[in-house]
């Protein structure tokens, strides 16, 4: 289990302020947000490579804070792999074996294990210049898992990474993470990557943790505007609540079905929940409201729609074949709809 | 650039006048002497000892150097600190302070009049007037060019490399001694050979601190004051061969190979 208390960074420019984490043992724990949010900083701490201002980071109950690096038993893996270019993939694997007493037969029983595992049997004699990004990364995930650490730290594994490869070693994470004992605390700034490979997760923003739980919590119930919008819920607007409805701009009265605790906040929606459509439904959308369709935006498979409904825009998205078949284009009025439980409140 | 433009042309023809003022010099004062004079020079008994006395003195300031430079030279290249710039100020004042006052603060430390001066004469190290004070004087010269290689050299490796030899377990010696030092290996080298280049072209600083015994550059001023240009240019085109073979050597050294990294 790793701990973290009110852990603070002394560094010259930006710094982590009031971390406060609890991230349980084997558990495949994912740290996101933004670019710039201090996130490998956070994991940079943890390992030991910078400086610590104050409070404490206990790994099992041992408060491993003025620890230096190789007596942490913390592994990283850096989103550039950070490989030690003038060692071969074999000398790379088998670096840490210098400085751990591992029994022989075992190192060598784990050495083979991996080796099998992350498919590198015939990669030992090269040297990494000569590697693909995936299989430069499977080295990397390799050489920090072959001295059996406790924790491991991966920064951003995937960003960098081709599509292709990206998803063979999401999968690889996964697998390696439920076949070791091994905690893993990843570092991402993609939320759909977070939700695919974690149980539980943090969001981080300018160096403060803004939320911590399950990532079904985050994604669903995002506790402030930032994480709203970090997570994909592209329609939030500020509210005012009244009973179980919610004020919108001058006029736009949304029925909530629940009454939320406080007076005034935000609700937001995801783009995907917003249905749109011609003629009036008969569903159980108890929000239906006509607009006009002011852009649309291609995304691949998707559109996303923007919609003028009185002074507000909402963002839905719609397939290219409901597309055709609405007939929409811009300036034409169409209808909108969204449950209400579709509709999160904050 | 386009080739019809004027200023295409004004670039051009300045490196033309910049290449032919540093070759034209070079290159008449190594074919002014006849090969018989190169290969009595390169008999005199004094000339070879010169030479053997550059290249020893040098050599060994650089080995020194190197010694010593390394841990300052990654200390600056891997931490910030106060005064910081000041320090790297002071590493570069060998370089802007005119030769000859070298070799005079370096005697006004190490002379009799100095505490440092009078506790080295007890222990039997002597500076004026010996190959001691010879290497010395090279060292003060010759530091901020290894300096400067070495650390442009940790500079260009990434801090991460370290980190994750850290966290598989190694301190900090063996880090440095299994990844940063391989890794810089190579401009460490050139650093050497910079600072060893440097050292075998100071004439000011030593003549200051030592006439004899007699280096190279010293003894081409003797033989050009004494006997005029024509018995200076032989051993001058010996110095000049052996300088040519050290800024090859540098070349050949910074080229990075095709199967290395």
């Amino acid at each position: 289990m790793i701990t973290i208390e009110d852990l603070e960074t002394r560094l010259s420019g930006f710094n982590l302020r009031e971390i406060n984490l609890s991230i349980e043992e084997g558990e495949f724990f994912i740290l996101m947000g933004p670019t710039g949010a201090g996130k490998t900083i956070l994991l940079e701490a943890l390992a030991g490579l910078i400086p610590i201002k104050c409070g404490r980071v206990l790994i099992g109950g041992r408060d491993v804070t003025r620890l230096p690096p190789e007596k942490r038993g913390i592994g990283i893996v850096y989103q550039d792999y950070a490989l030690f270019p003038h060692l071969t993939v074999m000398e790379n694997i088998k670096y840490g074996l210098h400085f751990h007493k591992l029994n022989r037969k075992e190192a060598e029983k784990g050495l083979g294990e991996l080796i099998e595992e992350l498919d590198l049997a015939h990669l030992g004699n090269r040297l990494p210049l000569n590697l693909s990004g995936g299989e430069l990364q499977r080295v990397a995930l390799a050489r920090a898992l072959m001295v059996n650490p406790r924790v491991l730290l991966l920064d951003e594994p995937l960003s960098a990474l081709d599509p292709g490869f990206r998803e063979d070693i999401r999968h690889e994470l996964k697998r390696l993470h439920r076949s070791s004992t091994v905690t893993f605390l990843m570092v991402t700034h993609d939320f759909a990557e977070a939700l695919s490979l974690a149980d539980r997760g943090a969001v981080i923003s300018s160096g403060r943790i803004e939320q911590i739980g399950t990532m079904e919590d985050i994604f669903k119930r995002p506790s402030t505007e930032f994480i709203a919008d970090f997570v994909g819920m592209k329609n939030i607007f500020a509210a005012e609540f009244r009973g179980s409805r919610a004020i919108l701009g001058e006029d736009l009265h949304v029925e909530l079905g629940r009454r939320p605790l406080n007076s005034h906040g935000y609700i937001a929606i995801r783009p995907e929940d917003i249905v749109i459509h011609k003629k009036a439904l008969a569903s159980s959308m108890r929000n239906s409201f006509g607009g006009v369709v002011k852009g649309l935006f291609d995304q691949g498979f998707y559109y996303e729609v923007h919609l003028q409904v009185g002074k507000l825009t909402f963002k839905s998205l719609i397939t290219k074949k409901s597309l055709f078949e609405l007939k929409i284009h811009e300036g034409v009025e169409i209808l909108l709809s969204f449950k209400s439980a579709a509709i999160h409140t904050f | 650039m386009r080739r019809s433009e004027l200023f295409f042309w004004i670039t051009v023809s300045c490196g033309i006048v910049i290449m032919a003022f540093i070759l034209l010099p070079l290159i008449e004062m190594m074919t002014a002497p006849s090969v018989t004079m190169l290969q009595g020079a390169i008999q005199d008994r004094n000339v070879m000892h010169s030479i053997w006395l550059s290249i020893y003195t040098a050599g060994s300031a650089a080995l020194i150097a190197f010694v010593f430079g390394t841990p300052l030279a990654y200390l600056l290249a891997r931490s910030d600190f106060r005064g910081k710039r000041l320090v790297e100020g002071i590493i570069d004042l060998p370089i802007v302070i005119p030769h000859p006052v070298v070799g005079i603060a370096i005697l006004s430390v190490a002379g009799k009049n100095h505490w440092i001066g009078r506790a080295l004469g007890e222990v039997g190290v002597r500076i004026m007037g010996s190959v001691t004070g010879i290497i010395t004087v090279l060292i003060f010269v010759g530091m901020p060019f290894y300096l400067h290689a070495a650390k442009d050299g940790f500079e260009s490796i990434s801090p991460r490399l370290e980190g994750v030899s850290r966290s598989l377990g190694a301190s900090m010696f063996s880090t440095f001694f299994r990844i940063t030092f391989p890794l810089a290996w190579r401009s460490m080298l050139v650093g050497i050979i910079m600072c060893s280049a440097r050292a075998i072209s100071e004439f000011g600083a030593v003549v200051v601190v030592a006439y004899h015994p007699m280096i190279a550059p010293v003894l081409i001023y003797e033989r050009f004051e004494g006997y005029g240009l024509k018995y200076s240019q032989p051993v001058a085109v010996w110095l000049v061969l052996i300088c040519l073979g050290l800024f090859l050597i540098l070349r050949f050294l910074t080229l990075p190979k095709k199967k290395e990294i």
